[in-house]
């Protein structure tokens, strides 16, 4: 069997007496998408902040493609391919949305800190920029500060500056939260059309999404996994049921 | 542009070129005042634009920390007071060539940036003002400690400093040019930095540092070589001042310098660099013109800049913008 690209291992965080995450095993296959829904405050950002390296985990390991990631910091995580997007939008705002997308290429160019000459008109970021761009649909808005996009553009464009970084599996945060009705199925849309060139750890409350858009998903309570496996199988779990997804389903 | 074959062809919108007036207004005013002192500016007025053209150089280099980078930094005068002293004590002990001065003050000014930038940047904040300003005041205690070298009462220079034996400072105009040239070339070099993929790692570190690390940059190492870039040219404007003045003092770094080097930069406008030439231009010549005036000026002076950074926010460079904006809408 392939190596997963991302494994985690008994990890576990507490903030106090306050188990945030409780032991938690996951596992996660090249080019799988695997969604991770709970209940408000069941520890999902949590995680993905100890999987991007902003939080360090108490104990427990994290493999990233095999490779024992726990104690490296987040920007050398990020040069390894390991990308994220954020539950509150994260842009530069008064860049536009083409430097933002070719800062990420910049971080992995030969000499992402050169001096002197000018980046703006750097094709060798500017190009694989554009592409990132069209594969998200921004092309119009390349020039815009990122700062005047709509909300659904900034999803977009977080995603684009995901995809600069040759990622191997990216995290994404509720990339439909706020995001209105159209704006959210043109995501879920770009979210289908990436799917297969890398892993993707979704989390999202959104649960039409995740039925349209998972392979597998697992079901985090009070920072422990309760459920785990194909979408079908979780959606009948009983445990799951009650706990969280009630009678609607 | 590459093969790129994507089936939604839609056309790239072409970046808008960039239209920067201001600074080539500025810099050809400056290097067309000698005439104006020609046809009957008071001669003092040389020496006056001299030294606010060097103390323009000091502020450009805070701008390029403070507006650029975000990071305020409260001890910027150690370097000018390096610059000056390296100069001054060189020149006591006979070595009077630029060629041996410049390069061995921008070494110790690097050296100096990189070891207190290095302990600053580990703070963030007010922590990181008070501990530049810790620093500041070390050097600022050092030089007063200096008994070799004037102590507490400075030390006065008896020759300026010279290019492979040729005094090229004694010259007033002369002297003008070359402290409006090394602007001009300081000013050029900040301005291709910030364009730079470096600079654009600093700026975007100023807004959203957490987004920037987990793009796979190290931010505490970009900001400590931005630091460092801008001690070397704090130091280059201290140099210029000791030949200026033919004296230096531990004053050059006391921190009401420092004070006075961040109001600059805030009254010509944070981050446009041009704005920190303006705004030390501004803050000299106001301060000589109304010390001229009345023995109280300083009374005058300070509400006069609240009042200014209040209305203005953005500064004089942002003024002019809105000013600009105006005429054309």
């Amino acid at each position: 069997m392939a190596e997963p690209a991302l494994a985690l291992k008994g990890l576990a965080k507490s903030f106090g007496a306050l188990k945030v995450t409780d032991g938690v095993d996951l596992s996660i296959a090249p080019g799988e998408l695997h969604a991770l829904i709970g209940p408000n405050g069941a520890g999902k950002t949590t995680l993905v902040h100890q999987i991007s390296g902003t939080l360090r985990p108490d104990s427990g390991a994290i493999l990233f493609g095999g490779t024992d990631i726990t104690h490296l910091p987040p920007q050398k995580r990020a040069r390894a391919g390991l990308a994220r997007t954020f539950q509150i939008t994260s842009t530069i705002a008064s860049l536009s949305a083409l430097e933002n997308v070719a800062l990420g290429v910049q971080a992995h160019s030969a000499h992402p800190l050169s001096f002197f000459r000018d980046a703006a008109r750097d094709e060798a970021l500017n190009a694989p920029a554009w592409e990132a761009l069209e594969a998200v649909g921004l092309t119009e808005r390349a020039h815009a500060p990122a700062g005047s996009l709509s909300h659904g553009e900034k999803r977009a464009l977080e995603i684009a500056m995901a995809l600069t970084l040759k990622p191997k599996l990216i995290l994404l945060d509720e990339p439909l939260a706020g995001v209105g009705h159209e704006e959210g199925e043109r995501l879920i849309a770009l979210l289908k059309s990436l799917k297969g060139r890398f892993a993707m750890l979704l989390v999202e409350h959104d649960m039409s999404a995740v039925f349209a858009l998972a392979d597998r998903v697992t079901v985090l309570v009070y920072g422990g996994v309760i459920a785990s496996g194909e979408p079908a199988a979780v959606r009948a779990d009983p445990a799951v049921r009650q706990a969280y997804l009630g009678e609607e389903v | 542009m590459s093969a790129v074959t994507t089936s939604a062809a839609i056309a790239r919108p072409a970046l808008p070129a960039a239209r920067r007036l201001a600074p080539l207004v500025i810099l050809g005013l400056l290097a067309l005042l000698p005439l104006a002192t020609a046809l009957g500016l008071p001669a003092h007025w040389l020496t006056l634009v001299t030294r606010a053209m060097i103390f323009a150089v000091a502020a450009l280099s805070l701008d390029l920390i403070l507006g650029v980078g975000g990071l305020v930094s409260f001890g910027h005068a150690a370097f000018i007071g390096i610059g000056a002293y390296g100069a001054g004590i060189l020149i006591t002990e006979g070595q009077t060539e630029l060629l041996v001065a410049l390069p061995a003050i921008l070494l110790v000014c690097a050296a100096f940036a990189a070891v207190t930038g290095y302990v600053s940047l580990r703070t963030r904040g007010v922590a990181f003002i008070m501990i530049t300003l810790a620093f500041g005041q070390m050097a600022f205690y050092f030089a007063q400690a200096l008994s070799a070298y004037g102590g507490d009462d400075g030390l006065t220079l008896y020759e300026k400093s010279t290019l492979l034996g040729r005094e090229i400072f004694a010259n007033r105009t002369g002297f003008y040019y070359i402290a409006l040239g090394t602007l001009a070339f300081c000013y050029w070099l900040a301005r291709r930095l910030v364009a730079s993929r470096f600079g654009r790692v600093l700026r975007a570190a100023r807004e959203n540092a957490v987004r920037v690390t987990v793009t796979g940059y190290d931010v505490d190492h970009v900001r400590l070589g931005a630091y460092v870039i801008s001690g070397m040219m704090a130091g280059l404007s201290g140099f210029l001042l000791a030949n200026q003045t033919d004296f230096v003092s531990p004053a050059f770094m006391s921190w009401q310098r420092s004070g006075e080097l961040i109001f600059m930069v805030v009254l010509g406008g944070v981050g446009s660099l041009h704005g920190a030439i303006v705004g030390a231009l501004a803050f000299l010549i106001a301060e000589d013109v109304l010390s001229a005036w009345t023995q109280n000026w300083k009374a005058i002076f300070g509400p006069l800049i609240v009042l200014f950074v209040l209305f203005t926010q953005g500064g004089i460079a942002g003024l002019m913008t809105k000013l600009r904006g105006r005429r054309d809408g």
